[in-house]
């Protein structure tokens, strides 16, 4: 065991990670990473459709269109400042990306082409035909092979962390276990950036990638960190059934169709101006009514790519392409692609001002794991890129300057035996019946049906119920792996307990907000209510263990709430 | 349907190595992935693998399956068995690099391999205001390159690397492709020097087992063949590999067939004694073989060498064949 010393400590290796540690380099930091999986592994993969660009050149466009945009897809719940942010210092991280080498699709002329994206009133989305996330993050990750990046940056591959050490109310790194042999070591730091992604795996099924867990947040919350919005889970419109492997917003945005059974484009009723483009959050709940209605095959709606033709489907949707032939035997320049909605992206996160700091001095947040708030109730594709660039940079432009010439005392080595006593704990229970996986399914299976598309305060509450219920059974359970060189069978545990604490904050923020708004839609509140609910719900464990329901407003500088259509 | 896995297991604390057998009931349609994930979860929870995204674009689960490197999410079990449900898939981590713990491999080879080739654009001059003007078709090419998920499959599988760990091997080169034609890079002439070194591009034996394993149509082999052929116009010949495709194509443009007499010194150096000598075994089993016809001592391009008949014809596919080259895109303007 050791301790290791640094200035910045980036968790994750994602975009918003990489973003910020290479920026604190830059900057002259002292930089590590510490990532549970190799970073070109990160979830940020998945983006597949693009990013957005306000503000970068002609394509961009202009980037008060873009914060305009956001804001009202937002359902006016994100913040102004922070999307303002967003949109005007957007583009130059797009830019920063294609000098960096990503090899975005261009026009006949070499500009950089764009394509249409939901909730946006024109083209404005940059793209690496259907694997923009991947392009983007494997140029990231070239930029950390330069040698004097790689030399210089200390990389914690494979490490998995286990909590974030706080002393005297600052945050001062965190304590992981090295995956490959099973030792815990404090890593600390002057300042601490989660950069995490999502919690996409509380829900079953779900788009997300399986490492999605809520790490970061979770870590945040029991460190004693506000965590906000929670209850803003986006489900995409286009996901596979069964396995729910998203089909890109970027089919539509090339064109493609959503169909019932009787083969009406059924957006006409629903948002007759931007159809199948209208807002993520619009397109779910039409396709779902659709579903309810019993105009469905089999649980699903039909994405209609027939008429793009081949060419543009093999140039512009290849990935998509190889996805529905792989895994559901299905030509989409031939035939309809069943689809239905599914949990995609959590809008809420760990709290943090438009510099990525939390109230905790010493912690920063960017990313999905982050709530600035720029997404608010419901967030516009192609933003999510963006807002891990943005914000990954701006959380490292601030914590460099706050660090330096700071000291703190030393953390000692005694700081990790809370969580080898956790770890212990869990090696030495029994293996009682019960599998963590099957808790996790649970859990899963039961946050879809009752903290879903549509909420009703009778599931909501019978869900509270059930995640005492699997809380229970989760302190009971054991694993059966009980060695030290790629526990899995352990980390799988650790997470779950992660993943139950944001299970509980979804569910406890859902029955809080009694209104609709963006993704969050209560039967029992069917409107909008702006004198009520125009305000974020933060929770934040306190010391004695129990949690503090707290409110804060909305920022608003630009654009009074007017009512949202499509 | 029922499913039968016979798993390669090796755990390093304990220094056991060995076959763990399972049967499980799934539905038709799951992946090998779906099948090894029911293993862990619900009957073997110390079985260890890497896997994450379950759709091809991670890149964690490659492992060897019945043999060959595979993406465990892109391997359909239905198709594994061929209707055969006795049929007992056999699953082994990857080759080429030491195994951590069951399905997991040591990578670092991998990526140090890949950051060797500087495997990031290195564009000279001030920085362009607006984007870097660039080709669609350029950049429609590198997407395919991009596309590479870096699985390891294909130097998992790589018969090169087997026997020389030197070798850069393929996912590295293919990246190496992706710097070298990006029309933003400056430095596609010391790319290519360096490439051209030992280990490098000419070391592979284009047995194409990169192309059949790769799971994202990336194409390794093709990739290092393009640059193969950007060396050489780029005159960069003071190699073995160079001067021996170069002795070979003479050869064949000026007698139609392989002057197997003139390949070794043609392409080691014809003053390399020492290399030629290492060669003096191999040459005379040729000519025992009667391999070495003495009819074609005089080098190809002499007065007199051997000519087969139908030489225009030859010409003529040679010449068709040259014209096959694949256009490198060019930046058109630095800045706009």
């Amino acid at each position: 065991m050791a301790v290791y010393e640094h200035d910045v400590l980036v968790i994750g290796g994602g975009l918003a990670g990489m973003r910020a540690a290479l920026r604190a380099q830059e900057l002259g930091a002292d930089v590590a990473m510490v990532s549970k999986v190799h970073p070109v592994r990160s979830h940020s993969n998945a983006a597949q459709g693009g990013i957005n660009g306000p503000g970068l050149g002609e394509g961009g466009g202009p980037w008060e269109e873009h914060f305009f945009e956001t804001t009202k897809a937002s359902d006016y719940l994100g913040d102004q400042d922070a999307i303002e942010i967003l949109a005007r210092e957007g583009g130059k991280e797009v830019l920063q990306c294609e000098h960096w080498g990503v090899v975005f699709s261009r026009k006949d002329d070499g500009q950089m082409a764009v394509r249409r994206f939901g909730g946006m009133g024109k083209a404005r989305t940059f793209f690496v035909g259907a694997i923009t996330g991947q392009a983007i993050l494997h140029v990231l990750y070239e930029q950390l092979m330069k040698p004097a990046v790689h030399d210089a940056m200390r990389m914690y591959e494979e490490w998995f962390v286990t909590s974030l050490i706080v002393d005297e109310g600052v945050c001062r790194g965190a304590v992981a276990m090295n995956i490959r042999t099973g030792e815990l070591h404090a890593i600390t730091a002057k300042a601490t950036i989660i950069a995490t992604g999502g919690l996409g795996r509380v829900y079953e099924p779900s788009t997300n990638a399986l490492i999605c867990t809520g790490d970061g947040i979770a870590q945040a919350y029991r460190a004693g960190a506000p965590i906000m919005d929670m209850e803003m889970v986006q489900i995409h419109p286009t996901t596979l059934k069964g396995s729910g492997v998203l089909i890109t917003e970027g089919a539509r945005g090339e064109g493609a169709y959503l169909l019932n059974k009787d083969g009406e484009r059924f957006m006409e009723k629903y948002a007759p101006k931007m159809m199948e483009l209208a807002s993520r959050d619009v397109v779910s709940r039409a396709e779902q009514m659709e579903i309810d209605a019993g105009r469905a095959v089999d649980g699903c709606v039909y994405l209609d790519m027939r008429h793009l033709g081949e060419d543009v489907i093999k140039e512009k949707l290849e990935e998509i392409y190889e996805i529905a032939r792989d895994l559901v035997n299905i030509d989409i320049a031939k035939e309809l692609l069943p689809v239905l909605p599914g949990v995609h992206y959590i809008m809420g996160g760990v709290k943090t001002d438009i510099d990525g700091l939390t109230p905790m001095p010493g912690l920063y947040s960017a990313g999905e794991a982050a709530c600035v708030s720029v997404h608010g109730a419901n967030r516009v594709g192609a933003n999510s890129l963006l807002d891990t660039l943005v914000f990954g940079r701006r959380a490292a432009e601030h914590a460099v300057p706050w660090m330096q010439g700071k000291t703190f005392k030393p953390i000692p080595e005694s700081v990790v035996e809370n969580d080898r006593k956790m770890i212990r704990g869990i090696l030495d229970r029994p293996t009682n019946g019960d599998r963590v996986a099957k808790i996790r399914r649970d859990m899963g299976v039961s946050m879809s049906a009752n903290v879903g598309l549509f909420r009703s305060p009778d599931k909501l509450v019978a869900q509270q119920g059930e995640l005492k219920t699997l809380r229970e059974r989760y302190d009971k359970v054991g694993v059966e792996d009980k060695g030290s060189v790629f526990n899995t069978d352990l980390l799988f545990h650790i997470e779950l307990g992660y993943m139950l604490d944001c299970a509980d904050m979804i569910a406890t923020s859902a029955i809080e907000r009694k209104e609709s708004r963006g993704a969050h839609t209560r039967l029992d509140f069917p409107n909008r209510d702006d004198e009520n609910w125009l305000k974020h719900i933060v929770l934040t464990k306190q010391p004695d263990g129990s949690e503090k329901m707290t409110y804060i407003p909305v920022t608003i500088t630009e654009f009074q709430p007017e009512e949202r259509k499509y | 349907m029922k499913v039968k896995l016979k798993v390669k297991r090796s755990n390093p604390e304990t220094g056991d190595s060995s076959y763990s057998k399972y049967e499980i009931e799934t539905e038709n349609s799951v992946t090998l992935l779906d099948a090894l994930i029911q293993v862990r979860e619900y009957e073997d929870g110390t079985l260890a693998l890497r896997c994450s995204c379950r759709s091809a674009i991670c890149g964690s689960c490659s492992m060897r399956v019945d043999g060959r490197a595979r993406l465990a999410c892109r391997a359909k079990v239905i198709a594994l068995t061929r209707d055969n449900p006795e049929h007992e898939i056999v699953v082994e981590p990857m080759g080429n690099m030491p195994v951590i713990k069951d399905l997991v491999n040591d990578m670092e080879s991998f990526w140090s391999k890949m950051r060797q080739v500087d495997p990031y654009i290195k564009p000279e001059g001030p920085t362009p205001e607006a984007e870097f003007r660039v080709p669609n078709e350029a950049m429609i090419d590198l997407t395919h390159v991009m596309n590479c998920i870096m699985c390891g499959a294909c130097v998992s599988d790589c018969t090169v690397l087997e026997v020389d760990k030197n070798f850069i091997a393929p996912a590295a080169l293919a990246k190496a492709y992706r710097a070298t034609a990006d029309p933003r890079d400056d430095h596609e002439h010391d790319r290519l020097e360096k490439l051209s070194e030992y280990g490098g591009i000419w070391d592979c034996t284009r047995c194409n087992m990169c192309v059949e394993v790769c799971p994202k149509g990336v194409a390794p082999m093709n990739r290092i063949m393009q640059l193969r052929e950007m060396a050489l116009e780029a005159g960069i010949k003071g190699n073995a590999g160079a001067r021996h495709t170069g002795i070979f194509t003479k050869s064949i443009e000026d007698g139609g067939r392989l002057n197997e007499i003139w390949m070794v010194p043609g392409s080691v150096g014809m003053f390399n004694v020492p290399r030629m000598m290492k060669e003096m075994p191999g040459a005379l089993k040729m000519l025992r073989a009667g391999k070495l016809p003495i009819g074609q001592v005089i080098p190809p391009g002499f007065p007199g060498s051997h000519k087969m008949h139908g030489m225009d014809r030859v010409r003529n596919v040679v010449r068709k064949s040259a014209s096959l080259k694949p256009v490198k895109a060019e930046v058109k303007a630095h800045d706009a």
